[in-house]
């Protein structure tokens, strides 16, 4: 048989098909079953008559809005000075903002709750507070990686053609800035935005579980082999992050190259 | 007088912060209201820069920058009644060919003024109306000739178009001086012949004053009122393109502007030049037995096929260039290029001519390579331009010698430790060896000029320190070759600064 070059994907595509397409069928199948594995719409209605249900849901899309534009606010600045040559010289402070992540995700959080405590912020009395400074902590980087990319493309003589023609700073930043760089702006907030939805971990271990993130929630249920409920909930969350896709998509329209996604 | 000159640039120079020589050096220009100015140079000569300090992109590291008699140097750029055309158009990629040329407008405050209750006038601020915008635009786009392309967006035009986008951008704002960056540069060639003459039509239409910078010699000659030809960050020449073409005030404009025949000559009696091997009538005077450099267009020598004038030569070489034919003409060593218009036989003797106003004179810019702050070092060796070389010391002192511990002795058997003494040294064009072997070189360094001068070529050779040397070579080198710089010991010639009894020991 003559090699094609199509044959190449076929790894990929066993890989795709094991891993992604059967586990949402199976999010899909639970989700709309019972016990006794018939076909019901029993988790439908036991998530939407309980309250807690939803509060928790919406405490969870709160914490991610706020973390997602805490990190846009910090990371927007910190890249535009890392990608500007006449600030950052080196390489070596843009490896620092990035070096976060290199260390194992449960010792640097575990960390982090120590320092907190240390320092006098309490994870047990303050967790709401807690939780959004690891969450931040943990997710700058993510924004940082793709506006540095978008940034590094900046044409300035759009920035100097704006002074030139009598905007100020702040009139430059809004009106040619921030439209320059939307795409990076986009990468970066689905790349905060969703992962902080399904978010557990820092949670748990920064709030003493105190805050519970809809993530938590479904390993609750999971842990409790009540796999129907959480894979209903999983489902909701499949379809949050859908929107939040056909969101950006729609935004990011007219506007090239950038994404990192 | 006075009064028509919109902009002064006064001891403007600039030095970036990463780098210790000057971009641009003590540059004094005065630009009147109305005139159409190119900055004309090689790439690197400094006007951008200097076209960048007039917008504001840059602030001089010293001097002064007048406009209307302002001074202006600090002011931001959008704080000065300038705007800019972009080499690379820099238009805004987000918005609209409507929304990138409203842009200015948009932001603009216009100033007017009401009375309060009390009766006093006091300054208020508007923005511009929607119908106001609309029609400036509108008017903007006319001017360009991009009437019903208000809706496009500005990645689908062509580069033509989205140049003429970048020059309505700027013109809405009704700017003082409209600043030009190469704005053509990224066009072809039929492109370019277009739009310069529109941005003439333009430049005479509008009535404000142009600034624009160009590499290209004859988008300076068609376009401007008035030229300012650049180099190595200094003006070499400011003048009008008849000027400029017809009497270069050195070498490198001459070279510069148009096709032309250099060479160096011997001023050998009131208004008579030697060069080419012959005596030649001139007009202009110079001191007798000075050396100059003279400058004849190809276009200004006149082929006599016959060979009856005094200085005969072989026609060698002819091309067909369309409107005319170009010679190259030996007489001796050197070549003469010549361009006429009636079809000579190669290889033939013929005598040239030339009317005593069409030859050039200028003053030489350089005689020989002079360095004022040599020394010499511990062993006899004289350093000067950063770099060590080897050289005869004995020459400060007739009859003298050196003794076995490194002393100069002379004649009268003083002693001269001569060891740090300041020395001017002194070596001729002709003396120095450039190659392109570069190892063991004393000391290594860019070729930024050459000129062809009849039977060779002069280069300069630039170091890393920014120290010249001119050199004349027999041999073809390209601008930017690294070459390695050898001087002959003997060729090396010192003279002490001060008296030499101050050395003895």
């Amino acid at each position: 048989m003559k090699f094609k070059r199509k044959f190449l994907a076929i790894p990929y595509v066993i890989f795709l098909v094991g891993f992604v397409i059967i586990p949402v069928l199976f999010i899909f199948y639970y989700a709309f079953t019972n016990k006794a594995g018939q076909f019901s719409f029993e988790n439908v209605e036991k998530f939407f008559s309980d309250e807690t249900n939803i509060n928790v849901l919406l405490i969870s899309l709160v914490y991610a809005i706020f973390n997602t534009l805490i990190c846009l606010l910090l990371g927007y600045p910190i890249a535009y000075i890392l990608a500007n040559k006449k600030y950052n010289r080196s390489p070596i402070l843009y490896m620092l903002f990035i070096m976060p992540t290199w260390i194992n995700f449960v010792i640097r959080t575990s960390a982090t709750r120590d320092l907190l405590n240390w320092i006098g912020i309490s994870t047990g009395s303050m967790s709401s507070i807690t939780t959004m400074i690891g969450l931040v902590y943990n997710y700058l980087p993510f924004v940082i990686l793709p506006l540095y990319t978008t940034m590094l493309k900046i044409d300035t003589y759009q920035l100097e053609a704006s002074y030139d023609l009598g905007a100020n700073k702040s009139t430059t930043l809004f009106k040619v800035l921030i439209p320059m760089t939307l795409p990076g702006i986009i990468s970066a907030a689905t790349m905060v935005f969703m992962p902080t939805l399904s978010s557990y971990v820092i949670s748990d271990i920064l709030s003493e579980f105190n805050v519970v993130l809809f993530g938590s929630y479904i390993d609750l249920y999971f842990n409790q082999a009540n796999w129907n409920f959480g894979s209903f909930m999983a489902f909701i969350m499949l379809c949050l992050i859908l929107v939040s896709v056909l969101i950006s998509r729609k935004s990011e329209k007219g506007n090239e190259g950038g994404s990192v996604l | 007088m006075n009064e028509d000159i919109i902009l002064e640039l006064v001891n403007v120079n600039k030095m970036f912060d990463d780098s210790d020589s000057y971009a641009v050096e003590n540059i004094n220009l005065k630009v009147k209201k109305g005139e159409f100015v190119t900055l004309l140079g090689p790439s690197g000569c400094g006007k951008t820069t200097t076209l960048r300090m007039i917008g504001g992109f840059e602030i001089p590291t010293s001097g002064k920058i007048l406009l209307n008699g302002k001074d202006i140097s600090d002011l931001p750029p959008n704080k000065r009644p300038l705007n800019t055309v972009f080499q690379r158009y820099a238009l805004f990629h987000h918005l609209d060919v409507y929304d990138n040329i409203a842009f200015g407008l948009r932001v603009k405050r216009i100033p007017y003024q009401i009375k309060d209750k009390k009766g006093n006038l006091v300054t208020k601020y508007r923005k511009y109306t929607k119908d106001e915008i609309d029609n400036k635009v509108m008017h903007a786009l006319k001017m360009v000739d991009l009437e019903e392309f208000e809706g496009r967006s500005v990645n689908k035009l062509s580069g033509g178009q989205q140049q003429r986008v970048a020059i309505a951008r700027a013109i809405v704002n009704e700017p003082e001086i409209l600043l030009l960056d190469e704005p053509l540069g990224a066009l072809d060639l039929k492109m370019r012949k277009e739009m310069q003459l529109e941005l003439k039509e333009m430049h005479k239409k509008l009535g404000i004053t142009f600034i624009y910078v160009t590499h290209d010699q004859e988008e300076a000659l068609t376009m401007s009122d008035s030229i300012v030809v650049m180099n190595d960050g200094c003006i070499q020449q400011i003048g009008s393109p008849t000027d400029i073409y017809n009497e270069p005030k050195n070498a490198f404009v001459a070279d510069f502007i148009g096709e032309s025949n250099i060479y160096v000559g011997t001023m050998v009696n009131k208004k008579k030049v030697k060069f080419l091997g012959a005596i030649w009538d001139c007009v202009d005077d110079f001191d007798i037995n000075e050396k100059v450099d003279i400058v004849v267009r190809p276009e200004d020598i006149v082929i006599d096929p016959k060979a009856k004038g005094e200085v005969k030569g072989i026609l060698t070489n002819k091309i067909f260039k369309g409107i005319h034919y170009q010679y190259t003409c030996m007489i001796g060593k050197n070549e003469v290029t010549i361009q006429s218009t009636i079809d000579y036989e190669i290889n033939k003797m013929v005598s040239i001519s030339i009317e005593p106003d069409l030859i050039q004179i200028m003053e030489r810019e350089y005689n020989s390579n002079t360095y004022q702050d040599g020394y010499i070092d511990r062993d006899n060796n004289v350093v000067f331009a950063n770099a060590c070389f080897e050289c005869d010391i004995t020459q400060l002192l007739k009859g003298s010698f050196i003794n076995e511990d490194g002393y100069l002795v002379s004649k009268e058997n003083k002693i001269y430790d001569l060891n740090d003494a300041d020395v001017i040294v002194d070596v001729d064009f002709n003396d120095i060896e450039i190659s392109d072997n570069l190892e063991d070189a004393i000391i290594t360094g860019n070729i930024i000029q050459i000129i062809w001068k009849g039977d060779h070529y002069q280069v300069i050779v630039r170091t890393e320190d920014e120290e010249d040397f001119i050199v004349n070579s027999e041999y073809t080198w390209n601008e930017n070759d690294i070459v390695s710089v050898n001087i002959k010991k003997e060729n090396i010639k010192l003279k002490l600064k001060g008296d030499i009894s101050k050395y003895e020991i």
